[in-house]
């Protein structure tokens, strides 16, 4: 059993729920309400790692990660290493992987909040924040919740991408699924079963707490 | 392109009244949605907005609760300027004080009835708000229902809590947006009674926007009639009757008998013919208008008098017509006719069921009817037929 790798894996998986969460809430909804020019662009952009091959993605974000690219540089500047094979890199490249997972399902509940609900709040005294905070979030609770268990189950399960950009390197970018891919090459099938149980176990654990939590609304039944 | 006002002027033009104690609005823009109108709404007084769908009205509303920014305009409550846009000075909802209902309610869906009505009270120390919710809730006859979420409630109980839940804010001004459309007629009827009666425990302007003259005509002491954004007239649902300002108005409101007639002088005296018939009208209205004018006029159903077959009256010798019956439609009690008289108008009215049988009325027989001297209104600058059914509409 790879404990390492399933460090790994978690805190990926993890550290991308926190940041992509409140990025998604933040993009989800001005994409529900704003009106303006160029909104299909930004919605097919948001919407590419969903078609994209996964090692066609990885390409492109090892190459943007060297440090010849501005990206890169800019990076390597700012913290004084580098992006490829850390698990930094590995974190942004989970991060963009996941927007579309995290971002739709956030956008489509916004979409459902009837506009009049958040008009209602500011006539009954409500700042926009209180609105955020008291009604719409409240209101669009089960998308963050599916959202939130789309993008842990998808980290925990990428694989190409991660490859390319990290590599495998033990406790640094070597998750679960990657393990189980070297252990399969070494043909050591026992620990590719342990490990294919054991993350298995952690998806259905998660996403069983995920949809628990979204189901708990006693005003949504009819 | 300018949007005339009735009464003269450009509504941008206009400023403030100070000091006005109610709701004065005068808004002003040319798109994307027309705007030009102007209305008060004194404090205890109930205002209809009235007009079809697509003539501004929700938008007005808005525009109060500054959810709404329009080009030009101001809005003033209670001797506080809440928009005045040639200053660029607009107070945000939050800080304007209204209460609004919605159309469809918009109560929160996962805040139950107590809780929708706590929401506006934030300002209260917490045990307050609670107690403060409850006596609202049982003011619009809701104790007990507290606990249930919206869903949980029927089109009736939902309008009450979003009533209740308007009014929790002490608002300076009350809005309501079609509030009696989503629910069943008995249930309307009900509703209507309640709001009747609440008013009298609230002196504040309230605004309501309906599309049901009915509705606006039992409850408001004021209408104002709107049509593509211009607010047309505004008078006490009485006056604008019996004397809509022009033929637009008269048909918004679901006004009949408007006619075109000339002014003419006879043995010195002002008459307006009207086909062969030259009619007396009250008043003064004829000698302000130069003799060989056209005019429209308008007569309210009520001062229509059909003679009785075979037993003279006084009033006959006002304004005798003859015409032929060419429509009877019988609606329980009352019996709807029309009337063909010479030049082809029609003229319509009421009259009750028992007596259409006792005077034995039937279709195509000539009959005799009085136009009340009093009843007649004349619509001066305005030529046009603006009623459908005479198909002349030059609108």
């Amino acid at each position: 059993m790879d404990w390492s790798a399933l460090s790994v894996s978690l805190r990926l998986a993890g550290f991308t729920c926190l940041i992509l969460i409140p990025i998604a809430i933040w993009l989800g909804r001005s994409l529900a309400y704003a009106r303006f020019r160029g909104k299909g662009l930004c919605e097919a952009l948001v919407a590419l790692p969903l078609v994209l091959p996964p090692t066609v993605l990885g390409f492109y974000l090892l190459l943007s990660f060297s440090r010849d690219a501005p990206f890169g540089a800019f990076w390597a500047e700012m913290t004084g290493s580098g992006l490829n094979f850390t698990f930094n890199g590995i974190l942004i490249a989970s991060l963009i992987a996941n927007l579309p997972f995290a971002v739709q399902p956030i956008q489509r509940a916004f979409e459902h909040v009837p506009h009049n609900l958040r008009e209602a709040a500011w006539c009954s005294g409500l700042s926009p924040w209180q609105t955020l905070l008291r009604i719409e979030l409240p209101l669009v609770w089960p998308g963050i919740m599916s959202a939130t268990a789309l993008t842990f189950a998808h980290t925990l399960g990428e694989f190409g991408v991660i490859l390319m950009v990290g590599g495998a390197i033990d406790g640094e970018t070597r998750t679960l699924a990657i393990a189980i891919y070297d252990r399969v090459q070494a043909f050591d099938e026992q620990g590719a079963a342990q490990m294919s149980a054991l993350l298995l176990l952690v998806s259905f654990i998660t996403l069983g707490l995920v949809y628990g939590l979204a189901g708990r609304r006693r005003w949504a039944r009819g | 392109m300018g949007w005339p006002v009735v009464g003269g002027g450009h509504v941008a033009d206009l400023h403030i009244p100070e000091l006005v104690a109610g709701l004065h609005v005068a808004v002003n823009q040319t798109g994307p949605i027309p705007l030009a109108a102007e209305f008060t709404c004194q404090p205890g007084e109930l205002l209809a907005l009235v007009g079809p769908s697509g003539s501004g009205k929700t938008t007005l509303l808005r525009t109060i609760a500054g959810l709404y920014h329009p080009q030009h305009g101001q809005v003033s409550c209670a001797g506080d300027v809440w928009l005045d846009a040639e200053r660029k000075h607009s107070l945000s909802p939050q800080r304007r004080q209204v209460g609004i209902v919605f159309q469809d309610y918009a109560l929160f869906p996962h805040l139950t009835a107590l809780e929708n009505i706590q929401l506006p009270l934030r300002h209260l120390p917490k045990p307050l708000r609670r107690e403060r919710a409850e006596q609202w809730l049982a003011k619009v006859r809701l104790d007990g229902l507290g606990k249930r979420y919206p869903n949980a409630l029927s089109g009736g109980q939902r309008q009450r809590v979003a009533l209740a839940r308007a009014l929790a804010r002490d608002p300076k001004v009350l809005l309501l947006d079609e509030p009696f459309s989503a629910v069943d007629q008995v249930t309307r009827r009900r509703l209507q009674r309640e709001l009747a009666l609440l008013r009298q425990q609230i002196d504040i302007p309230i605004v309501l926007v309906t599309h049901d003259l009915e509705e606006a005509t039992a409850l408001a002491d004021q209408i104002c009639v709107l049509h593509s954004g211009i607010s047309l007239q505004q008078g006490s649902p009485g006056s604008l009757f019996r004397q809509p300002r022009t033929p637009l108005v008269a048909r918004l409101l679901d006004r009949h008998n408007v006619f075109e007639g000339e002014v003419v002088s006879i043995h010195g005296q002002r008459r307006l013919k009207w086909g062969e018939w030259l009619l007396e009208v009250a008043g003064e209205g004829l000698n302000a208008i130069a003799e060989g004018q056209r005019v429209a006029w308008y007569l309210p159903p009520s001062d229509i008098v059909l003679h009785r077959r075979g037993r003279p009256s006084h009033g006959e010798r006002e304004n005798p017509v003859a015409a032929t019956v060419s429509e009877m439609v019988v609606l329980g009690g009352i019996t709807s006719i029309v009337l063909r008289v010479l030049n082809g108008d029609m003229l319509r009215f009421d009259i009750a069921t028992h007596a259409a049988r006792r005077n034995q009325l039937t279709l195509g027989e000539q009959v005799h009817v009085s136009l009340l001297a009093e009843g007649i209104h004349l619509m001066p600058e305005h030529r046009a037929h603006a009623v459908p059914h005479n198909k002349r509409n030059l609108l």
